[in-house]
C-alpha cells in the first residue's frame, strides 16, 4: 500500500521553528525549513515525543471528534485500560465505563478484556518451537514502526498476534450483533486512545489490510465531559469484565506480568527501548524469551493524549488491580474466540529502511565519505540552528541535496568574515586620485 | 589485491568499560547507512561487538578495522598482546580466561571466538604469545 498517513501533524501557525522537536525525535524525522518544522513522512513513527516536547503546542495528534460517532446507527466504545487511571477517587471501573457509555454509545467493551484474550493467544504462540528469541511484543504500535525503520532485522522477532484493541473490536461487534442483530455496516467501533500511534494503526494498520476499528477518540478530548458525568451518574451498569491482568496492561510490564513468562524484559520510554533493541540486535541477551517495549514512560498511562500525570495514573491502576480478580480466560471463552475472530496477523510486517544513504553500495560509500568530510568541517556543537537535529544529520542532508553548508550559522559567519576581509583588501587596492598622481610622478 | 572502497579504523582501549561497545555500534550504524542487507549487518555487528569486547577485556589495547568492498566486508582486530597461548582451546565454547571483573559484568562466558566464527564466511586467527593477536572476519555481500 502506497502513501503515508500520520496522526502526528504540525499546526504551522503555532510553530516558531525552534529546535525542541528536531532534537527529541527518535528517527530524526523532523527538520526546520524556512522557519517551520517539517515532518518527513517516511520516517515518522507517530510516537508522539514531539507532541510532548513542543512548548508551543504546534505538534498535534489528529484524532476523531466525539461527534463523528453519529455517522453510525449503533456505536461501541473501546476504552484503553489507561483511561482507568485518569480519574481521582474512582474505586469502581464501572463508574468510568457507565459514564463513557452515556456520552453517546450503545455499548462499551473493554480493551482490557481484549488484552486477556491477547495474552491467551500469545501464550499459545510462545509454545511454538523454532520462533526467534526474544519474541518482541507488538502491543505498542510506535515500537513496531520503530523496528520497521531502525531495526528491520528484528521484524521476525515481533509477535504476530492481533493487538488487544483489534481483538476487542471484533468481539464487541460479535456480541452486539448477537444481542441486537444489527447490520455490520451500521455498527461503529471507536477506540478511546491515550496516543497518536494507535490512531495511525487504525488508519494504516500493520500486519493486516484493514482495521476492525472505525475511529479513535483522544482521552484528552473527552476527559472533561467524562469527569463531570462520573460525578453525576443516574445508574451504574455492570460493564467491567476484564481481569486484573488485562487492566494491568495500562502500565509498563503489565503485559509481561499477564503472560507470566520467566525470562522477560519490560522497558518503557522510547530512548530506553532503542538502547535495548540495539543490544538485542547484538545478541547481548541470548537467554531472553520476551521483550516488551513501550514508547511512553510508564507505559500507556504516560501516553501523550492522557490528562493525568503518568506516574499518578500508574499508581491508580496499581491500586485498582490490587483489588481485582486475577483470573485467566476460561477454556470455553478462548476456544470460542479462537474459532470466530482474526487473531493472527494476515500480512507480513515490511521493513522500511529509510535511514540508508543510497540503494547502490558504491554510491552510498561515496556519499558517506563526502558526509564525513563535511561533518569534520562543521563545528560539532549540535546546536540545531541549521534546522537539522545535529551536525552529522546536517552533513547527511547536504549530501542528499536537502540542505547547504551555509545553513550552518558558524559556516555562514566564517563566509561573511572571508567576504568582509576580501572587501577590505579590495578597498585598499582602489587607487585614490592623489595616489594615482603620486605614482605617475 | 582486493580493492576496498571504504575503510575505517577504531582504536580500542584496554579495560575501559565506559566506552566498550561504541566502536562496534558505530560500525553497525555505518553499515546500515550504507544500505547493506540487514542480516549481514547483524552478523557483522555481533562479530564486531565480540571482537571489541575481547580487545577491552583481554588485550593491552588494539584496533578494530572495517573494510568494505562491493562484494565483501572484512573486519580486522589487532592487538599488541598478550597473545593467545592455545588457540584451539580458546575456540572451544565455554572456555574463558576472562578476569573476575569482566565476569562480574556479565562478560567472559567463553563464547566470543566461537560466536564470531559462526557469523563469518571466512574466519582467520593468528596469535603469537607475548606479541599479539590478529583476527580477520570476512562476510560475503553476494
Amino acid at each position: 500500500m502506497g502513501g503515508y498517513y500520520h496522526s502526528v501533524t504540525l499546526d504551522k501557525d503555532k510553530c516558531k521553528g525552534c529546535t525542541n522537536c528536531i532534537k527529541r525525535c527518535p528517527t530524526e524525522a523532523i527538520r526546520v525549513r524556512e522557519g517551520k518544522a517539517r515532518i518527513i513522512a517516511e520516517r515518522c513513527i507517530d510516537c508522539g515525543e514531539c507532541i510532548r516536547v513542543c512548548p508551543y503546542h504546534a505538534k498535534i495528534a489528529v484524532t476523531d471528534p466525539l461527534s463523528s460517532i453519529y455517522k453510525f446507527t449503533y456505536r461501541i466504545a473501546l476504552p484503553a485500560p489507561a483511561l482507568y487511571g485518569q480519574f481521582k477517587d474512582v474505586s469502581d471501573i464501572d463508574y468510568i465505563l457507565s459514564a463513557l457509555k452515556s456520552l453517546g454509545f450503545n455499548h462499551v467493551y473493554e480493551v482490557a478484556k481484549g488484552a486477556d484474550y491477547n495474552t491467551a493467544f500469545v501464550k499459545e504462540w510462545l509454545k511454538n518451537k523454532g520462533i526467534k528469541k526474544p519474541q518482541i511484543s507488538s502491543a505498542c504500535p510506535a515500537i513496531v514502526r520503530l523496528i520497521q525503520v531502525r531495526f528491520p532485522e528484528l521484524i521476525e522477532n515481533i509477535v504476530p498476534i492481533e493487538s488487544p484493541m483489534e481483538i476487542a473490536a471484533q468481539l464487541a461487534r460479535q456480541e452486539f450483533y448477537q444481542k441486537f442483530g444489527a447490520r455490520e455496516e451500521d455498527i461503529g467501533v471507536f477506540f478511546i486512545t491515550p496516543c497518536a500511534a494507535k490512531m495511525t494503526s487504525i488508519k494504516k494498520p500493520i500486519g493486516k489490510e484493514k482495521s476492525t476499528v472505525d475511529g479513535a477518540i483522544s482521552i484528552l478530548d473527552i476527559y472533561g465531559a467524562l469527569n463531570s458525568k462520573i460525578g453525576d451518574l443516574q445508574e451504574i451498569e455492570g460493564l467491567q469484565r476484564a481481569s486484573a491482568y488485562g487492566v494491568g496492561w495500562a502500565n509498563s510490564s503489565g503485559e509481561c506480568a499477564a503472560l507470566s513468562v520467566e525470562r522477560y524484559l519490560a522497558v518503557d520510554g522510547i530512548q530506553n527501548v532503542i538502547h535495548v533493541l540495539e543490544e538485542i540486535e547484538n545478541n547481548k541477551f541470548p537467554d531472553l524469551d520476551f521483550f516488551e517495549g513501550l514508547a511512553c514512560v510508564g507505559g500507556c498511562v504516560g501516553g501523550p493524549l492522557t490528562f493525568e500525570n503518568g506516574f499518578v495514573a500508574k499508581n491508580r491502576i496499581k491500586t485498582l488491580t490490587d483489588e481485582m480478580d486475577k483470573y485467566s480466560l476460561t477454556q470455553n471463552e478462548f476456544n470460542a474466540a479462537k474459532n470466530s475472530i482474526r487473531w493472527e496477523f494476515t500480512e507480513d510486517i515490511q521493513p522500511k529502511p529509510v535511514m540508508k544513504l543510497d540503494d547502490d553500495l558504491t554510491l552510498a560509500v561515496q556519499k558517506m565519505e563526502k558526509m564525513e568530510r563535511i561533518f569534520n568541517s562543521l563545528p560539532g556543537l549540535d546546536c540545531g540552528s541549521c534546522g537539522s537535529p545535529n551536525c552529522r544529520t546536517l552533513a547527511e542532508d547536504i549530501v542528499q541535496g536537502e540542505a547547504s553548508e551555509l545553513d550552518c550559522v558558524f559556516k555562514l559567519r566564517e563566509r561573511v568574515k572571508e567576504l568582509a576581509e576580501e572587501m577590505i583588501e579590495l578597498a585598499e587596492k582602489i587607487p585614490t586620485g592623489r595616489h594615482g598622481e603620486d605614482d605617475s610622478k | 589485491m582486493k580493492r576496498y572502497i571504504m575503510e575505517h579504523t577504531y582504536s580500542i582501549e584496554a579495560g575501559n568499560y565506559a566506552v566498550a561497545g561504541e566502536a562496534s555500534s558505530s560500525i553497525k550504524g555505518l553499515l546500515k547507512k550504507l544500505g547493506i542487507d540487514g542480516g549481514i549487518v547483524r552478523r557483522m555487528a555481533i562479530a564486531a561487538y565480540e571482537a571489541e569486547m575481547n580487545l577491552v577485556i583481554h588485550s593491552v589495547g588494539g584496533s578494530l578495522t572495517i573494510k568494505i568492498a562491493p562484494d565483501e566486508l572484512l573486519l580486522i582486530s589487532e592487538d599488541g598482546g598478550p597473545g593467545i597461548a592455545d588457540i584451539d582451546l580458546a575456540m572451544e565454547e565455554g572456555y574463558s580466561t576472562a578476569p573476575e571483573e569482566a565476569r562480574e559484568m556479565g562478560f567472559g562466558a567463553g563464547m566470543g571466538l566461537s560466536n564470531m566464527k559462526r557469523c563469518a564466511d571466512e574466519f582467520n586467527i593468528h596469535s603469537d604469545a607475548g606479541i599479539g593477536t590478529k583476527l580477520q572476519i570476512k562476510i560475503y555481500l553476494k
